[in-house]
């Protein structure tokens, strides 16, 4: 499987993460983004008209968008990673992995402007990410009053995946994560998964220290 | 620091189109001539003065009273030169060359790349300020790092020379694996768009044939944008020059040597001088 990937996107990092975490081995062609724009240069252009990145090749099967890549992921190796099947879930699972756009288109769009002097107003796309970010928490919080940690089921799927990296990132486009405590504890359920990986930006979990111990009555 | 040159463009990415900028809270705009000369201009209409090293476009507000620092290593043959691509940081553009200059970080920040656990001391290494050159030196600075350049298999001990020849600049030499002889010359060029928000243009001069060049500029990229979370985070914005403020420990001496030549040369944009 080969991925046009370029380190410094989350919607790349979004299958990178997926295959470490369902043990799939990526071929990694990297892709010169910025400042080269190499990925609206004629070879890509050839392979994805929408001159986005990733792009994502497995035999005869070319894709260019990442939600679907988590789908192949997953159905091939670790179709857990999809729901428990019920109507409930794979509906779910497809609301967030619809959703996740808006993130991208917001979030997303602020962070390639405040970072890489990419186009568009920042203002617009700063409400717009936190519009979607007070879904997103309100949508966790329902889920956590329903016994589950996870966006559409108890455990993580690739709906998770597909909305995770860009509001890991949100604080690069000048969003803060302060007011959204759910998705903070999420964010912290996905990066201890067991083979999660970082990417700049998104820190590694570091182990707690342990309680400072506080002697009573010594004053 | 209004005569300073300070980096304004890539040189390499200059189209027909104009680009529009900032210096020092100043708009500017860079652009091609019909001869294909890189020209800035103030948003006056007045002609800046411009230099193109170094793959960057240099320009200033002021007139430079001497020509823009050389670094000899731009001239030899056989290296590759590396345009990483500019980075817009929310942070005083002082802050992002401290930033560049500290060793004790990398174990933390640049996890398994640049640094790892248990292996965080600093060892002993010098510092000074250079008069005849009017530069800030670190030298016989040495890391064990797990992966130190793209060319590098392995964890190596580093050596690394720290050089700060203008105020928002800094060149970094460190240890070239394929090629032991010479260093690899690595550099941050900052450009001051306000007191707090600066563009950064890292760029580098390497002896590597094997490496593609994309994943070089990716390599240095995903180091860079390590950083950057860090340095929208600090407190306060500016640069603290008072030593009222912090305590700095052994392994900041090159810090402590960037800030007190700062304060001698009144360097002061992006700086805060008096604590609050």
């Amino acid at each position: 499987m080969k991925l046009y990937d370029y380190v410094l996107s989350p919607s790349c990092y979004k299958v990178r993460l997926m295959a470490a975490l369902t043990g799939a081995r990526l071929d990694i062609r990297p892709v010169d983004f910025h400042p080269g724009g190499e990925h609206r240069g004629p070879e890509l252009m050839a392979l994805n008209p929408a001159g986005s990145i990733p792009i994502l090749e497995d035999g005869d099967l070319l894709l260019t968008e990442s939600s679907a890549m988590l789908v192949y992921l997953a159905t091939k190796s670790a179709p857990e990673w999809l729901g428990n099947g019920t109507a409930d879930e794979a509906a779910r699972v497809q609301q967030w992995l619809s959703f996740s756009h808006r993130l991208t288109a917001s979030l997303g769009g602020a962070r390639l402007h405040e970072m890489l002097l990419r186009g568009g107003d920042i203002a617009v796309l700063q409400a717009q990410g936190m519009t979607a970010l007070r879904e997103l928490e309100a949508g966790l919080v329902e889920q956590n009053l329903r016994g589950k940690p996870f966006l559409a089921s108890d455990r993580p799927t690739v709906a998770d995946i597909a909305c995770f990296p860009y509001v890991a990132l949100a604080p690069d486009g000048g969003v803060s994560l302060d007011p959204y405590p759910a998705i903070r504890l999420w964010s912290r359920a996905i990066r201890a998964l067991d083979a999660f990986i970082e990417m700049p930006g998104i820190h590694r979990l570091h182990e707690l220290k342990p309680e400072p111990h506080i002697a009573l009555g010594e004053e | 620091m209004l005569n300073e040159w300070f980096p304004v463009a890539l040189f390499g990415q200059l189209d027909g189109k104009v680009y529009k900028t900032a210096l020092m809270g100043e708009p500017i705009e860079v652009s091609l001539n019909t001869d294909g000369n890189a020209t800035v201009t103030s948003h006056t209409g007045r002609a800046l003065p411009v230099c193109v090293r170094y793959g960057h476009v240099w320009s200033s507000l002021g007139e430079p009273q001497k020509a823009l620092f050389a670094i000899p290593e731009a001239d030899q043959p056989g290296r590759r030169f590396v345009d990483v691509g500019v980075v817009r940081v929310r942070c005083s553009p002082l802050r992002a060359v401290e930033n560049f200059l500290d060793i004790a970080h990398f174990p933390f920040v640049h996890t398994d790349i640049l640094g790892a656990e248990p292996h965080t001391e600093v060892q002993n290494y010098k510092v000074e300020i250079r008069d005849v050159e009017d530069e800030v030196w670190a030298t016989q600075v040495k890391f064990y790092q797990p992966q130190a350049a793209k060319s590098a298999s392995g964890g190596i001990t580093t050596e690394y020379m720290y050089r700060v020849p203008a105020p928002t600049c800094s060149v970094l030499y460190k240890t070239c694996p394929p090629r032991p002889s010479e260093w690899d010359v690595i550099t941050l060029f900052v450009q001051p768009l306000a007191e707090d928000l600066c563009d950064v243009w890292p760029w580098m001069a390497l002896f590597d044939d094997e490496t593609s060049m994309t994943d070089l500029i990716h390599f240095q990229q995903t180091i860079f944008l390590q950083d950057r979370s860090i340095l929208e985070n600090q407190i306060p914005r500016l640069l603290p020059l008072d030593p009222g403020m912090e305590i700095p420990t052994r392994a900041d001496l090159t810090s402590v040597a960037y800030r007190r030549w700062l304060k001698r040369h009144n360097y002061t944009y992006g700086a805060q001088l008096v604590a609050q």
